[in-house]
Parts: structure tokens; sequence; C-alpha cells
């Protein structure tokens, strides 16, 4: 290759990984956040053009090699538009859940094509960005298809099975093991297809065990896992692009985790080694807890709304499971032509992944100033008439704010805050934690018993009626 | 240790360095529109691929490539244009907004 063209190449992976920074700026707003994606975008355009200009002048490329990259490129690309123009967002989780499967196959692919054609195994820095990369790119690919059979519903509960610990020991001693020969010098392809399969079965026996609601956490790990899979593809390859975007996405997974782990008051190990409550203390809510709850009739509900100064609707995936944000934004709108100030609380963990209520809010058109984060609205609860929660549960009992239960310490929206509460609610059945909520036994709290969707529809009829 | 690799260490952990700078100041309403363009990001594997398939040859390395190339594509081209459907339905209020109150009343 010209050396003209070389320093061609590499200025414009620059522009490419640039862009991507930037981008990933833009995104601080709603505001600009579509046009980062724009320019992320067109980065990556600039840097696959520029690594085909590449390739075309290195003189390798003939008409085979052509064939067969383009033709699965053209596939993979087809696949790939059609499922993002057809997914519907309440399935989102389950295709991020695929593009991180695909994302770390093919890291893990790039690690056994070059460890096969023998390309840039020399010394003995590239085998073991090989072995990393084969490991984490393998237990991505899997563990993200069982996240995202999980996420579909084929089974959300969590799968144990006597034996599967054992499993994981023997796959991670295989692995590592067959990962260590290789870095120690030995060039043989099976020792690869060893790990390869070692990592594959770790991501499946690390994902089966976890219950279907610690999901925004794990999408979160496998994203990292991903970001940082083709970051050690770049160091296999020594790209410079594939390495820094790597470690974008890496930075990326990596808050994400930590935040959803967070909100949900649970450490990441323990929700890998799974089971919910695995180092619970023993639940003191019992004694309060089954106390009496008032019940309120949806005229009496429209009445308190409609009349209302500030209104602050708590929704949960409950809200999205029942189709209802519809009726959920027209109620909304109909309270402000009244002249009723009302806002969106939207914990981190509503939903099936991060910020997933806020994805489903705004498709049914609220709009984004509305939607606002837990911090900045739980001192607003305390000027607020009316609380209506929906769908939402463990994120709401002021249990967590005491120590010694199964929530205790986890982030709560300060709902019980507010001079009256409405919780609509099919019900009393308790949320994941599996504990009593407090919040509805308060004597501000009435109960409207109802499905979500159906509830909203009676109650904008009623506050219709109310004229 | 290679000066190379060095080098590309330097640049990763900078990278990660700019990623969490950068990241940390998203704010919770656009996390999974984060996510799904950090995923389209990560599709820059496909960069990746192309360098693979101009060195592999017989029938295993032509699979390899094939198949590294779909998911490649996949993951890129369905990562920013989902990530560019999520980011469209995020719509300011419309600018008239609610009729002060006792207008209604």
């Amino acid at each position: 290759m010209s050396s003209a063209v070389d320093t061609g190449v590499r200025l414009a992976s620059l522009a490419g990984a640039s862009a991507f920074v930037l981008g990933l700026h833009l995104m601080n707003s709603p505001a600009t956040a579509r046009r980062g994606n724009q320019l992320s975008a067109a980065g990556m355009t600039v840097a696959v053009i520029a690594v085909l200009v590449s390739v075309s002048h290195g003189g390798t490329m003939n008409a085979a090699r052509w064939l067969v990259l383009i033709s699965g490129a053209l596939v993979g690309a087809a696949a790939g538009l059609f499922s993002a123009r057809k997914v519907a967002m309440t399935d989102m989780p389950q295709l991020v859940s695929l593009f991180n499967a695909v994302g770390g196959g093919a890291a893990a692919l790039i690690a056994v094509a070059d460890y096969t054609h023998n390309s840039h195994q020399v010394g003995n820095v590239a085998p073991t960005a090989t072995v990393l990369d084969a490991i984490i790119g393998g237990v991505t690919f899997s563990g993200s298809l069982i996240a995202a059979a999980k996420l579909q519903g084929y089974w959300s509960q969590p799968v144990n099975f006597a034996g599967g610990r054992a499993l994981s020991a023997i796959a991670t001693i295989a692995a590592l093991g067959a990962g260590i020969w290789i870095i120690a010098g030995a060039h043989n392809p099976w020792l690869l297809l060893i790990v390869v399969i070692a990592a594959i079965g770790i991501g499946i026996l690390m994902v089966l065990p976890i219950g279907g609601a610690d999901m925004p956490v794990v999408i979160s790990l496998l994203n990292a896992f991903t970001g940082t899979a083709v970051a050690m593809a770049g160091f296999v390859l020594e790209n410079a692009t594939l390495t820094i975007a790597g470690a974008l996405v890496g930075a990326s997974g990596g808050i994400l985790t930590k935040l959803m782990a967070d909100a949900m008051n649970r450490s990441v190990l323990s929700i890998i080694a799974g089971g919910f409550g695995t180092g619970a203390v023993g639940v003191d809510v019992a004694a309060v807890g089954g106390g009496s709850v008032k019940s309120i009739a949806i005229d009496d509900c429209a009445l308190q709304l409609a009349y209302a100064d500030k209104v602050i609707i708590v929704p949960g995936y409950g809200l999205a499971a029942a189709q209802a944000q519809h009726e959920v934004r027209e109620l909304a709108e109909l309270l402000e032509e009244r002249g009723v100030e009302v806002s969106y609380a939207i914990h981190p963990v509503a939903g099936r992944m991060p910020g997933h209520m806020n994805v489903l809010l705004a498709e049914a058109n609220v709009p984004y100033d509305q939607l606002r984060e837990m911090d900045d609205i739980n001192p607003e609860f305390e000027r607020t008439d009316v609380a209506l929660v929906i769908g939402a549960n463990d994120v709401t009992n002021p249990a967590a704010r005491r120590p010694g239960n199964a929530v205790s310490g986890m982030p709560i929206l300060d709902v019980d805050h507010a001079r009256s509460i409405v919780v609509i609610k099919r019900s009393m059945a308790s949320g994941y934690a599996g504990i009593d909520n407090e919040l509805y036994s308060d004597p501000k709290t009435s109960m409207l018993f109802s499905d979500a969707k159906k509830g909203l529809a009676e109650l904008i009829a009623a506050i219709k009626a109310v004229g | 240790m290679s000066s190379g690799f060095v080098g590309d260490l330097t640049i990763f952990a900078l990278a990660l360095l700019v990623g969490f700078e950068v990241i940390s100041k998203v704010p919770a309403t656009l996390h999974t529109p984060l996510m799904s363009g950090a995923n389209s990001i990560h599709g820059v594997v496909l960069v990746g691929v192309v360098i693979l398939s101009a060195i592999v040859n017989g029938p295993l390395g032509y699979v390899l490539t094939f198949v590294a190339a779909a998911f490649g594509a996949a993951n890129v081209v369905g990562g920013y244009a989902v990530t560019d459907r999520m980011l469209q339905m995020f719509k300011k209020r419309p600018v008239p907004a609610a009729k002060p109150k006792g207008e209604v009343e």
C-alpha cells in the first residue's frame, strides 16, 4: 500500500473515532441526541469506507474474498434493518440483546479466523488478546441469546439445576487452561475451539439462573462485555478504531451496569450468583403489611385529579405490560387542559432495560420535558396534590428507608410525601421483592383496584363528565 | 512486550476514560437510546471483519468471514436504524402549553 493511501486511511479512521465520541457527547440532551446518533453513523460510514479502501489497495483481495465479505454484509444489513424497523418498543431489550450477541459473536469469530490463519499471532501479546477476545466474545454471544429468549418470555423464571455450578466451574477451568496453553506458545486450533465452546457454555450457565427482573443489569453488563470483546479484537488486529470504539462501549456498559445495580440495591456479583435476596436479612415488615387499605371509586378519584394543582404520575412496567401508555398520556393532556401541572416520575429501573419507560412514554407522544428523573423530581412530591402510581411497586415502598428488609437502601421515589396518593393496581399482590408495600396502608393512600388500561379509560371518561 | 502493544494499551485506557467522562453526563431519560447507540458503535467490529477478509482462505475461512460479516453488518445497520427510530420519538412539548387555570371552568 502506498504511504499516501495509508495516511489517508489512518486520518479517516481518526475522524470516525472522533465522531463516535462527539456523537455520544450530543446524547446528553434529548434535543441534540438524534443529531449525535447521525454523526456517529457518519463516522462509522467513514471508518468502513476507509478500511475497504485500505484492503483493496493491499493487493490481497480477490473475487472470492470480496464475494464472501459483501454477500455476508448484505445479508446481515438486511436482517438488521428489517428488525430495527419492525421491533415494538416494548421489545427493545430483546433487540439490544440480539445486537450484543452478534457483536460479541463477530468479535469471537475474528479471534478464531485470525488464529487459524496465523496472521497476527506473534510474541505472546496477540495470543493473549486472541484468547480474551474468544472468551469474552463467546460468553457475550451465548449469554445475550439466553437473555433475549428470557426477555421474549420463553421462560422468565430463573433456571437452576443440580450441578449447574460445578458445570460452570469445569467450563471456566477448561477455558482458562486451554487459553493459558495457547498464550504459553502452543499453536493448535483445537485448543482455541475448546476455549470458544467453554466460553459459550459459561455464557449460558451464567444467564440461565438470573431472574427476569434483574435483566436491566444483565443487559448492561453484556453490553460492557461486547465492547471489551471488540476492543480485544482491536488488539489482535492492531487496529486502533476497534480498540477506541470497544473501550467507549465498555465504559458505557460499565456505567449503566453500576447505575442499574445501585438503583435495584443489588451488587452485580450477587445478581450473577443468581436469585433475589440471597443476601437479604430477615423481613420485618410483616407487622405493618396487611394493615388496612382504603379503596376509592372512579368518580371520587376523577374529582380529586380534576381539581388538583399539581399531579405526578409514577409509571412502572405494569403500565407498559397493560399497553396503557396512550391512556396515561390522554389523561395527562386532559388534566393539563384544566390547568393542572402534570409530570412523570421515572425510576431508573422502570422497565426491562435502563431508561426503557422513557422510550415507551415518548412513543405515546409524552413530551420529554415532562419525563423527570428520580433525584430531580423527589423534592417536588411534597408540593404535589395527587401522586398517581400505575404499575410501580417496590420503587415506591417507604420501607426502603429503614434497615432490615428486602428493599432496605434501595433508592425510591418519595411518593409518600405527596398530599394524597392514588394507586391503580389489580390486586394486593406484592412486587418483585416479595414484601408488602407500606405505601398502600398509608392513611393518605387510596387504592383504585383495576386493570391499568381499563381504570385509566374510566378515569378519563369520569373527568370529562366533571366538565 | 512490543511498543505497538503499549501504544494500543494507551489508546484503550484513554478511550475508556473519555467514555466514562462523556457518558456519565447522559441523562437517565436517554439511557435506552444510549445503550442502543453504544451497541451500534460496537458494530465497528465490521471494520475488523473487512481486515480479516483480506487474509482468509479455504472453506473454513470463508464461512467464518461470511458469518462474521453478517453479524457485524446486522449490528451496525440495525443498531443505528433503531436508535434513530427511538430518538425521533423524543419530542418537546408543543408550544402553546396548557391554558391558564380558570379559563376552562
